[in-house]
């Protein structure tokens, strides 16, 4: 491939962000180079791409480094045209489709997030917020498809499946090791099946990771706050 | 062409509804502006933007669109011309990357300055001056972000006029000046002269009493 056209994508393999990407590049066919990074120990290059933030991913087209994960999956998005479009062509349904991107990400990210680093009444406060907001969410998801069916396969995820898939495919993992159920079918019954589909979409099952690295990964995570606060 | 109706719920001090009033106003859209009390949110406002009951919300033709950045994409997919984002991807993610940047870390960091002293707010400020520079870095010899004319950053970044009169209403003058800042500074002036924009800035006066009442008490 020519070198101008080349695309390396800068990552580690636990990082949701990161599997936003990946699971775009796939979707669109597109060849990448992956490049895993070591966080705790920053390379040059990364340092160099990213200066601002210091984070992965980092998208690399034509020489170029791209940041952050919602801003890498619109450029895909407006740069690889042929193939499946990973936001809608018409401007009010796009300008939804960003809300409730942008809703997930501030609104229930960063809550689920609490949930895994705190714990007692700061955590139970944190648990309730994140089923208030998957309740904004389900009645969300009824108005955005308005009684459409929306298939997921591996080939028709867009930003928002994406996004999600992100945060709640390791939600088996997450029951396990917080005890909390987020993706309850009689509560949250639409997302619970969307949530099912993407899971089970080649393109995610083939990036994985599997089932018992997502369990680790939230153990360390939960092993982390705990210690933290016991210290 | 069927009569388009536009309406704009905001508030005129919020730096994120004056984006919008920007937007419209560079594309030349006709439109009815509501001018909501948060204390008091209208029956409409709810209506219009049940999930996070915030201002702005933008509706047409009766579909309403919320979250600033998103109505400035959706006003600039919608009435093409005098596009506000570039033409190219790469431009268009680099407009998109530092407008993420400064609402979520330069609009937080500013709300950390206005009630923070001492030691903390020098902290505070020292952080905020990095996160100009590291703009400046972006904006470089152009007049705008969006180079000869307004672009989306250049609109998202209207919060720092916010920061400047905080600055002003809180007797300070060090965090962003001509002398410490003067790239930054001098797209300021720019911005702040230009025909569009500057109908979109809250009146001097009334924006400091507001500062004052607001951050000032504290000091």
């Amino acid at each position: 491939m020519a070198e101008e056209n080349k695309v390396k994508l800068h990552g580690v393999w636990a990082s949701p962000y990161v599997k936003r990407v990946e699971i775009a590049l796939k979707i669109k066919g597109i060849p990448y180079e992956f490049a895993e990074e070591d966080l705790v120990n920053k390379s040059q290059l990364l340092l160099q791409y990213n200066p601002v933030h210091k984070k992965v991913p980092v998208l690399i087209h034509n020489g170029k480094p791209i940041c952050e994960s919602l801003v890498i999956l619109e450029y895909i998005d407006e740069t690889w045209k042929n193939g499946p479009l990973l936001l809608p062509q018409d401007p009010y349904k796009r300008a939804k489709v960003h809300f409730w991107t942008s809703f997930v990400e501030k609104e229930l990210l960063e809550n689920v997030h609490l949930v895994v680093r705190s714990e007692g009444g700061e955590q139970e406060k944190a648990i309730k917020v994140v089923f208030e907001k998957l309740k904004l969410l389900e009645e969300g998801l009824k108005d955005l498809f308005q009684g459409e069916t929306h298939h997921i396969d591996g080939e028709n995820m867009g930003i928002l499946d994406i996004v999600l898939c992100s945060l709640f495919g390791a939600h088996k993992a997450q029951e396990e090791v917080l005890g909390v159920k987020f993706i309850d079918p009689e509560k949250f019954p639409l997302l619970s099946s969307w949530v099912t589909a993407f899971i089970e979409a080649a393109v995610v099952k083939e990036l994985g990771p599997p089932h018992e690295k997502l369990v680790a990964v939230y153990q360390f995570l939960r092993q982390k706050t705990l210690q933290a606060s016991a210290a | 062409m069927a009569e388009e109706e536009v309406k704009l719920f905001g508030t005129w001090a919020s730096p994120v509804s004056r984006r919008i009033e920007v937007a419209l106003k560079l594309k030349g859209v006709q439109y009815e502006y509501i001018e909501e009390d948060l204390t008091n949110k209208s029956p409409a406002l709810l209506n219009y933007n049940p999930v996070n009951k915030q201002i702005p919300v933008l509706v047409h033709n009766g579909k309403s669109v919320a979250e600033s950045l998103v109505i400035m994409e959706y006003i600039d997919e919608t009435w093409k011309h005098n596009p506000i984002l570039p033409a190219d991807p790469y431009e268009r993610a680099m407009a998109r990357f530092w407008a993420k940047y400064i609402d979520e870390k330069f609009w937080p960091a500013a709300m950390k300055i206005v009630v923070a002293n001492g030691e903390e707010q020098k902290g505070e400020i020292d952080e905020i001056q990095q996160q100009m520079k590291n703009l400046e870095g972006e904006l470089k010899e152009k007049k705008f972000f969006g180079g000869e004319s307004l672009g989306f950053l250049d609109i998202a970044a209207n919060i720092i006029i916010w920061l400047v009169v905080a600055q002003e209403a809180l007797g300070m003058d060090q965090i962003l000046n001509e002398e410490k800042l003067p790239v930054l500074y001098g797209w300021l002036q720019r911005l702040l002269d230009d025909a569009v924009f500057k109908e979109c800035v809250p009146p001097k006066d009334r924006h400091l009493d507001l500062f004052k009442v607001k951050f000032g008490s504290s000091k």
